[in-house]
């Protein structure tokens, strides 16, 4: 094929292409975007298989090993047959620190522990209906200690509750957007697609919830929640109370399409062509905002997930034993804890991926979201 | 330009009136009413309580009587004579316990709202100027940054650097000899020596976002035609720069305090809580843990009334500077 | 080139010669001025005539060098001719100085001034009309506030701007688009620069306003004694205003001549058709407006041999596809790019 034709080949295929492939090229070339949407992906596939990823269950506890820090993970073990690939850690061993006159882990290097894919453990149950034992990583010997990301006051392991975490954090920001969504595209589309007198008083809502500082504001109603709900409960009081000052900029966003398009050349085209209100909106209004919101709600994720961590942070949101990242941060408040057992930071480097890694996905999205634009 | 100052301050009223709703529904929130409280606290103590005290405390806060008329009683008690209610943790007037820790709050607010200009400003300007440039990258990646790391986690990072490293506390707003002190220039130094921690933690994810502003505005305002004019004019790029675009970008840049502000207010209540700031986040905190419902709304519902002044303090600057929206009316 | 004509050397403001300017993107570079000459004089019009995209606004905007990024000018000379008070002429060529140089700002609106389209945007949105005039003449003619006032006012009403002392103070959003093409007009003209470049200066503006600003600047210009330049695709405009005209296809000249010469002769294939697709009051009703066959071709992929060759409806099979035919001179200064006029030229 000669260059010629292949351009106008490649011509034709951008000019048939849907307005999905359309972004999908545009997205693709975004390589951060790219990279972070494989992140993406990989943490909500960590979500989905807490059970058999996590070497442990959150709430199994090793008295003796509090405060354990990390250890460090060797892949090669030396044998008579020279090295082969079989990752192991050291063992504790407990030494008094003399001037603090405190215990203090350190690597007791005559105890090897290795390591195994697939081994049995405690039994769980695998997206809700598959009954294992098996654990992707874990110690061979399963009484004995593996803290890689090290282990918390009552000597539960990090890595674990972390894992388990992110089930519930990277999920109350789904379930909190899908509120958010909906309420977003009720009042949103109201107002845009009615405009009047109905869009000036949602616009004054908005304005008014978007003037109230959110934090407080979440501190209140978090901290009016019973305390004696059952934990699911919570979740979901958190998930709405979160949602119930999320939806607004969804709204605007919404809000904001609705309008532009009302006066586009098609949607006019549509209704001299007699075509009814609804199909209109559900057939060519929709459709061509559709990527923006996608792109809107991609971006209010990482927002519910800081609100959900910094709420159970400072003790309102989600509680033990619910296990979620600002449960876990919340082990980190105290000050001198963490300048002795740093390892309980580990979780805010959870968040910080998660967070940028969706806000780059976002960004992408958005960028994506209009293929003609510049 | 008076209209439009007189309809902008019509408009803060039905705000202000739907933030008292929201307090007042926070402090009728948790079941059983102050009250309740009172009295559980009072037989607690051992104290007999006697039938009129009853009486007498539920007149005065009309708990005898339908929901908006103990609403009406509550906002005109604020409004008549200052009187937010008591605190029954600490046993005070609430007016007494917040207006100190409010007026810190819109220290360090302000004071990192400042910040964060000085530093967005400038380097949002760099940023779009020299667009792509290894300068721009730089910022625009702190910048993520900056968005991604929640506030009191940084603020841990902070206070853990500085516990392990300098061996110091960087928690407080004062020294210890100024915590109880009198206001006195010294102790304004005190705090000002103290403040900004708290300002760069506050401010990071602010200055992020900022900068991300400033530079989209100003890319567009640079693409604007008149820029052209006024090169086309004979002026020098940094003249040109300074007088025409940077200053058209910079009333979007103003409008923002109206988002700002609230953030930064909202966000000082985690930041104070994990530096122990003796501003309102840590003792709403309290409140709101021990039920201490009448100091808990009422900071909600003072913050809530600061962000408005704020927000509306930079719509009048955002007319002011610019004509546009003066002459509009 | 052209060949010099009549007009005397002393009357020469601007000879532009083979300008190249590219815009590198990351699909390609676009070629958008491909080897430009043309000259212009003082009290004479050039109007730069063509289809939008075929580069003449580029080349009236990289005079000054304020072409947008990422174009840039890879080739060619601008050269302009001081005519000073005493009778002396220095001459500079504008494209070997750094766009912010000092010297080439103290010809942007002292020496040269320039006219944009939209006069909406092109004023700044925020400072009143008096402050983005004064800031012209304090610049360059180094007077102070209230001098600078006094002539602003001054130009304002030779612009015909009515009450031009209150209209000084005003913000340009309380104009009329008209009356802010005047206010464009009055600042390029405020320090009487000896050449004037008006970049489709009434393409905005609803016709009867366009006319005025027309006549406006035909005023101005026997007044001031100025050398215009034109660029517009009216060509109504252009056999009102011009003296000399140039016809640009795709960053090229394909013809340059003297505009009676341009509307009653016109050699190059495409300024035929281009004068054919225009109504004229004196056809009959019925007969239809020609319009030029094809598009202007993507700018990324230009045409072997002559650009216009793929639209043309006198191509020479087997040597249009081939050669870009170069200049040809017509005698008197015009010239033309076209191989029909090979032995023309020779002869």
């Amino acid at each position: 094929m000669t260059a010629r034709a292949m351009e106008s080949d490649r011509q034709e295929a951008i000019n048939v292409a849907t307005q999905w492939q359309l972004m999908w090229w545009r997205f693709r070339k975004h390589r951060l975007a790219m990279t972070s949407l494989v992140i993406v992906i990989l943490i909500y596939l960590v979500a989905l298989l807490a059970e058999f990823l996590a070497p442990f269950t959150p709430d199994e506890f090793q008295a003796d090993y509090t405060y354990a820090p990390p250890q460090r993970l060797h892949l090669f073990l030396e044998t008579e047959n020279g090295l082969r690939f079989q990752p192991w850690v050291y063992g504790y061993k407990v030494e008094i620190e003399e001037e603090a006159l405190r215990r203090v882990f350190v690597p007791d290097e005559e105890v090897i522990h290795e390591i195994g894919f697939f081994v049995s453990g405690v039994p769980v149950t695998l997206l809700g209906f598959l009954e294992t034992d098996r654990h992707l990583v874990g110690p061979k010997d399963p009484e004995a200690p593996m803290f890689l990301f090290g282990a918390d006051k009552l000597g539960r392991d990090m890595l674990t509750r972390m894992i388990y975490g992110t089930r519930i954090s990277m999920s109350i920001g789904l379930v909190g957007v899908a509120l958010s969504l909906i309420l977003g595209i009720l009042l949103g589309g109201l107002s845009g697609f009615l405009g009047g007198q109905v869009d000036n008083i949602i616009q004054r809502v908005i304005e008014f919830i978007r003037s109230v500082p959110t934090i407080p504001l979440w501190m209140g109603l978090a901290a009016a929640l019973p305390t004696d709900w059952p934990p699911l409960r919570i979740y979901f009081g958190i998930t709405v109370i979160l949602s119930f000052i999320g939806w607004t900029e969804l709204a605007r966003v919404i809000r904001g399409r609705f309008l532009a398009l009302r006066t586009e050349d098609f949607v006019i085209a549509a209704h001299l062509d007699g075509v009814g209100q609804m199909r209109i909106i559900l057939h060519h209004m929709v459709p061509s905002f559709l990527s923006h919101i996608i792109a809107a709600l991609t971006l209010a994720i990482p927002n519910m997930i800081l609100a959900e961590t910094s709420l159970s942070f400072l003790g309102l949101g989600l509680r033990p034993p619910i296990v979620s990242w600002g449960v876990l941060l919340q082990e980190a408040q105290n000050i001198r804890t963490v300048a002795t057992a740093p390892w309980l930071f580990s979780t805010g480097g959870a968040v910080f991926i998660a967070i940028l890694a969706l806000n780059f996905v976002g960004d992408g999205l958005r960028d994506a979201a209009d293929p003609y634009a510049r | 330009m008076l209209r439009y100052v007189l309809r902008r301050f019509l408009l803060m009223i039905p705000t202000l009136f739907g933030i008292s709703i929201i307090a007042f529904i926070i402090i009728q929130l948790p079941p059983g009413d102050y009250l309740t409280t009172v009295i559980a606290q009072l037989s607690a103590a051992g104290d007999l309580v006697e039938e009129d005290v009853i009486a007498g405390l539920k007149a005065q806060y009309g708990l005898d009587r339908p929901m908006h008329v103990q609403y009406l009683k509550w906002i005109s008690n604020i409004l008549l004579r200052g009187d937010f209610g008591t605190s029954f943790e600490w046993d005070v007037a609430v007016g007494d316990l917040i207006w100190s820790r409010l007026g810190l709050t819109v220290t360090l607010s302000v004071a990192t709202l400042l910040f964060t200009w000085a530093v967005a400003f400038p380097v949002g300007i760099y940023a779009a100027v020299r667009q792509y440039s290894w300068g721009d990258y730089f910022f625009t990646g702190i910048g993520f940054v900056g968005l991604a790391i929640p506030n009191f986690l940084l603020a841990l990072v902070l206070m853990y650097v500085a516990f392990k490293y300098f061996n110091q506390s960087v928690g407080g707003l004062f020294s210890p000899d100024f915590v109880e002190a009198p206001w006195t220039w010294a102790r304004v130094q005190d705090m000002l020596g103290h403040l900004w921690v708290p300002m760069i933690i506050l401010g990071t994810a602010g200055t992020a976002g900022l900068i991300r502003i400033m530079r989209a505005n100003l890319l567009d305002e640079l693409r604007k035609p008149y820029v052209k004019t006024a090169r086309a004019k004979g002026l020098s790029e940094l003249r040109l720069l300074l007088k025409y675009p940077v200053r058209v970008a910079l009333n979007p840049f103003v409008s923002t305090i109206g988002l700002t502000l609230p953030i930064l207010i909202s966000g000082s209540a985690i930041v104070s809580v994990v530096l122990s700031l003796p501003t309102s986040g840590p003792l709403l905190l309290r409140a709101l843990i021990a039920q201490d419902m009448y100091l808990a709304g009422s900071f909600i519902l003072m913050l809530g009334v600061i962000t408005v002044l704020g927000t509306l303090l930079s719509d009048l600057l955002l007319a002011w500077l610019d004509p546009r929206i003066r002459f509009d009316d | 080139m052209p060949v010099e004509r009549q007009l005397s050397a002393e009357d020469l403001l601007l000879e532009v010669r083979d300008l190249h300017v590219h815009f590198p993107l990351d699909e390609g570079t676009v070629k958008a001025v491909a080897g430009v000459d043309f000259d212009v004089y003082r009290n004479r019009t050039l109007c730069v005539v063509g289809e939008s995209g075929c580069g003449k606004s580029v080349s009236a905007q990289s005079i000054l060098q304020l072409v947008d990024r990422p174009g840039r000018i890879v080739q060619g000379q601008i050269r302009f001719h001081r005519h000073d008070a005493d009778g002396s002429v220095t001459v500079t060529d504008l494209a070997a100085l750094r766009s912010s140089s000092r010297a080439l700002r103290a010809i942007r609106g002292r020496h040269i001034g320039m006219v944009f389209q939209e006069p909406n945007t092109s004023l700044s949105p925020i400072h009143t009309v008096g402050n983005q005039i004064s800031e012209v003449i304090r610049l360059h003619l180094g007077e102070d506030e209230e001098a600078a006032r006094r002539r602003g006012i001054e130009m304002l009403e030779r612009v015909g701007i009515a009450r031009p002392a209150q209209n000084y103070d005003a913000y340009t959003f309380e104009l009329s688009g008209g009356m802010r093409q005047r206010v464009m007009i009055a600042m390029a003209l405020v320090c009487s620069p000896a050449l004037l470049i008006a970049d489709e200066p009434t393409t905005a503006l609803d016709v009867t306003t366009q006319a005025q600003i027309m006549s406006l600047l035909q005023e101005l210009q026997a007044d001031f004694g100025m050398g215009v330049m034109l660029i517009t695709h009216d060509l109504g405009v252009v056999a009102e205003m011009a003296d000399d005209v140039v016809v640009m296809y795709l960053g090229q000249v394909a013809e340059y001549g003297d505009v009676d010469r341009i509307f009653h002769a016109p050699a190059h294939p495409y300024t035929k058709a281009l004068l054919r697709s225009i109504p004229n009051l004196d056809f009959d009703q019925d007969i239809r407006l020609d319009s030029i066959r094809g598009m202007v071709p993507d700018p990324f992929h230009r045409p072997a041999g002559c650009p216009f060759g793929p639209r043309c409806d006198e191509v020479i099979e087997g040597r249009c596809e081939a050669e870009n035919p170069p200049a040809f001179s017509l005698g008197e200064g015009g010239s033309v790019r076209c191989l029909h006029y090979e032995e023309v030229a020779l002869s």
